[in-house]
């Protein structure tokens, strides 16, 4: 049984989230800090460069890092105040077990025998893959790594997967089909280097801020600006052409945008002809989508799509930045693979300045997906069906290859196995599905009905509140290891202090926990870098080759990007150079773009879209900054943006009461009425758990490749349920 | 830090608060931000605005302080209100054309941006423009800035008959055009709608 031991609201007093406001020692602590250490934010892909400052095992402050390039210095409000998630009053500093009035302190021995106990009783009585594990692309790669083994080779499930599965696998997919390989193509230094910068689905300020300067100074060079949104985010300001693109239509705007290219003989023929294949089926799909008909779609004037498509099509420097806006639909991949067929089709790619980008949005999302936590993914980024590939592996971790388990459920099916009973026994590792997970009524259903739920965090996060035992883990700042940053940047990760009371690394808990399930041998780490060392080999020859990377080489270099086949190879900052492309024929792909639907349709009763995003002051879940006073009180609360039009249409204003309804759930929030959002489109930024959660409203249509839930698009209602509260 | 200027280019923010939340993070003023921010009209616009003091060459709190605890040094920064003077009357807020100064009532003193003078006179950036993820807070030197910014900078502001010339710089755009920031004039509806080619 995986209700909750107490009511939520007794459980919050007791684990929060509480405010941190003050650094340790208060502000007016004169006893500075020891060292200072070089590491990096915990937080997005950004991955920024930070000086911790460490006074007595204690994280007291921080000191920009002017000299690590891809910041040089920046940081946006959660990376300032990131320190604060330190000496915590929520911190977990032992292992929890459910008791009948909440829960009660364990000793890591009966908190860690307990759940190897139940997830062996669990695969006796319902074989190997009635438990699944859950991991997070927050954790290092060297914690993804031994996740993933720990999945295939400790418990001999099948069924592992990651939060990344909500951020950008869209794109890693579009591009590992037309490209070869899942990584953006281009360092952000290119970025500068533009003429062209095309962003759709990409709220830049508030979710990638770090990247506006590298925009800005494309403009100050005298590149042009498209800015492709629902939204007028705070990146458009400065555009020279603002295309309102209805949600969910991104699609028909791209195809419009193809179809001007390919009329307007604005194609690269020479580039198309030696370096690509199936161009004549992209041309196809593009056909019928002329201005007009991706105007009546998409809801941008056929004016500005033509305008687009020249100012991109025109140029030798073409970049377009995409990021969830694009991936969050049920055709995520088939709008990436279009981003992708426009940067091929004008010859714009693997070149200084030219590119399709993805912005992936998790702090390792882009490390945290190559190395075996993906449901169907080995290290290196190799194919858990690829013969070759199980062999290789096998062989590094000294298993026979068909002891591997085949590919398994992805995050979101995961919890629709559990719902239904296939899957009896979760363990969860830096993940918060209560929150982050769509239609979150049904995620708490499925929740409720686990034989066993054992949570690793370093808070007890709204899902965590539901687990049968709670194993006190560790801080992105306590552990050593590695992460691979948006531009596929492998950079290191600094042990700044030491877990806090009996918490413990991540790592060490993943490692004690396979030795009492028998499987010690293959875990014989006592430290981060001897994972490291393992994930080399495993990752060896494969598309993510991490092998001639090492700390010491990180640590000279300011990084070192992927692929890095040999100790003195260095490193691949940009992919695809001379049109060289990473499948067997060297050649890319273009695809079919075929329209669909949104799963969640408007109509008659649902007649308003619904898209869900970010703030700038919050990250993902809010875990960690729903318990940082400063960044809670820069957006307290979820507010619903609507546009005055549709405001004056229900009698709403600014501050009223407004319940929004979808098929789902229904919610109610504060109203915050802007004419920065198109006036058929309601928003609402989606960190809050329970009665404030944008996931309540949202649906569980998965796109069918790349498994990304419809975050993006859904239908609601509003009304106005009262005056300012 | 020699030879650097300090510049401010609102048309770069992107309203994050990085500024906000890294100036009370400066060692000598530990908890109290001293960030002017504004959402300039947040219902109709994204349009954001941080700024510091401009340090003016003439500064008028100074002049108008009864107790003489505002200093402007010999490099033309002008410093918070010194403790041991100020009387806490609030003169500087009132008279300040540009609305910088701000009354602490916990410590009883004005105070305001010194440019980081802890950190400016040990060779380091002002906390705010080193963070500041969108260069909309810039410390650099004017070669630099002439070298990559379009805008040009300024330092001469007219408040009615009140001239004022400032230490920092304000980026100002080459040539200003009116632009519409309401999203419904972009959308297209079909034939009928105008729409208008602002951008």
């Amino acid at each position: 049984m995986a209700k909750l031991p107490l009511p939520p609201a007794q459980l919050a007093e007791i684990y929060g989230p509480h405010l941190n406001y003050v650094p340790v020692g208060g502000w007016h602590d004169e006893a500075g800090s020891e060292k200072l250490v070089k590491t990096h934010c915990c937080f997005c892909g950004q991955q920024c460069g930070i000086q911790l400052k460490v006074r007595e095992n204690h994280v007291v402050g921080f000191e920009p890092w002017e000299e690590f390039p891809f910041n040089r210095g920046m940081l946006c409000p959660k990376g300032v105040k990131r320190y604060l998630q330190g000496n915590h009053p929520d911190r977990l500093m032992q292992p929890l077990m459910r008791a009948s009035d909440g829960f009660r302190p364990a000793t890591w021995d009966e908190a860690l025998d307990f759940t190897a106990r139940r997830l062996r009783e669990l695969q006796e009585k319902y074989g190997p893959d009635s438990v699944a594990v859950y991991g997070g692309a927050s954790l290092t790669t060297e914690k993804a790594y031994l996740l993933g083994k720990f999945a295939r080779v400790a418990l001999g499930t099948r069924h592992i997967d990651y939060n990344g599965r909500l951020c950008m696998v869209s794109a890693g997919v579009a591009y590992k089909t037309a490209l070869g390989v899942d990584r953006a193509p281009n360092p952000w230094s290119d970025i500068p280097k533009a003429e062209v910068i095309t962003l759709i689905g990409a709220n830049i300020g508030e979710c990638a801020p770090i990247t506006t300067d590298y925009v800005w100074r494309a403009r100050d060079n005298g590149a042009k600006l498209i800015v492709a949104d629902p939204r007028f985010t705070p990146i458009a300001r400065n555009a020279d052409l603002y295309l309102p693109v209805r949600p969910g239509t991104d699609l028909a705007l791209l195809c419009g945008i193809l179809h001007v290219i390919v009329r307007d003989r604005l194609t690269d023929d020479a580039f198309i002809a030696e370096h690509t294949t199936g161009f004549e089926k992209t041309a196809a799909s593009v056909e019928s989508w002329n201005p007009r008909r991706a105007a009546e779609v998409s809801g941008v004037a056929p004016e500005a799509i033509e305008r687009a498509a020249h100012w991109i099509g025109e140029s030798r420097r073409s970049m377009i930045l995409h990021a969830r806006g694009l991936e969050h639909q049920s055709k995520g991949v088939e709008n990436c693979e279009a981003v992708v067929a426009i940067a091929l089709a004008t010859g714009n790619i693997g070149r200084e300045g030219a590119g399709p980008v993805m912005v992936t949005g998790q702090g390792n999302g882009q490390g945290g997906r190559e190395h075996g936590q993906k449901c169907d993914q080995l290290p290196g980024q190799r194919s858990l069906t690829d013969p070759a590939a199980r062999a290789h592996v096998a062989g590094v971790w000294g298993i026979p290859p068909e002891a591997l388990p085949q590919p398994g459920y992805s995050a979101v099916e995961i919890m629709n196995a559990i719902h239904s009973g296939e899957i009896k026994g979760l363990l969860s590792m830096c993940f918060n599905p209560m929150v982050s997970l769509p239609d979150a009524n049904f995620t708490r259903e499925a929740l409720e009905k686990l034989e066993f739920f054992g949570v690793c965090d370093f808070f007890l996060s709204e899902t965590a509140q539901h687990a049968d035992v709670v194993l006190a883990g560790s801080l992105q700042e306590e552990e050593e290891g590695v992460t691979a940053n948006a531009e596929g940047r492998v950079i290191h990760i600094q042990e700044a202090v030491t877990p806090p009371g009996q918490a413990r690394r991540d790592s060490d808990i993943v490692c004690d926990l396979a030795r009492r399930l028998g499987r010690g041998e293959f875990f014989p780490f006592t430290e981060p870098r001897q994972i490291f060392e393992e994930l080399r080999l495993a990752s060896q020859g494969g598309v993510a080759d991490y092998y001639g990377i090492t700390y010491e080489k990180i640590d000279a270099n300011m990084g070192v990007f992927w692929p890095c086949p040999t100790l003195d190879h260095p490193g691949t900052p940009r992919l695809f150079e001379g049109g060289r492309f990473f499948h067997p024929d060297g050649k890319a792909r273009f695809m079919k773009l075929e329209w669909r639907d949104s799963g969640d349709p408007v109509d008659d009763e649902y007649p308003i879209y619904l898209t869900t995003g970010r703030v700038v002051s919050q990250y993902l879940s809010g875990t960690q900054t729903r318990r940082i006073g400063a960044l809670v009180d820069q957006y307290p609360e979820p507010k619903l943006e609507l546009h005055p039009k549709l405001a004056e249409q229900y009698g709403i204003q600014t501050g009223d009461q407004v319940t929004i309804t979808s098929r789902r759930s229904a919610i109610t929030l504060p109203a915050m009425v802007v004419r920065t959002i198109r006036p058929d489109t309601v928003f609402i930024p989606y960190h809050w758990p329970g009665k404030r959660s944008a996931n309540q409203l949202t649906h569980r249509t998965l796109d069918p490749r790349s498994k990304i839930p419809e975050y993006k698009v859904s239908a609601c209602r509003i009304e106005k349920s009262g005056g300012p509260a | 830090m020699f030879g650097m200027e300090f510049y401010v280019d609102p048309s770069r923010c992107i309203g994050c608060q990085a500024c906000l939340k890294a100036c009370e993070e400066c060692e000598t003023h530990r908890g109290v931000s001293m960030i002017n921010f504004d959402f300039v009209d947040r219902p109709e616009t994204i349009a954001t605005a941080a700024y510091v003091c401009w340090h003016c060459d003439n500064p008028t709190c100074a002049q108008v302080c009864p107790a003489d605890a505002i200093k402007k040094y010999d490099d033309g920064i002008v410093g918070s209100s010194l403790k041991p003077r100020c009387i806490g009357c609030s003169n500087c807020v009132l008279a300040c054309p540009f609305g910088i100064p701000k009354l602490i009532p916990e410590y009883e003193q004005m105070m305001k941006c010194d440019m980081c003078y802890d950190r400016t006179s040990v060779g380091k950036r002002p906390m705010c423009a080193t963070v500041c993820p969108s260069q909309a807070l810039a410390y650099v030197t004017p070669e630099t800035i002439a070298a990559t910014r379009r805008e040009k900078p300024v330092n001469t502001f007219w408040f009615g008959e009140q001239k004022i010339t400032t230490k920092v710089y304000m980026m100002a755009p080459a040539a200003t055009d009116s632009v519409s920031i309401d999203v419904a004039d972009y959308t297209w509806e079909g034939e009928h709608e105008v729409v208008p080619q602002a951008f």
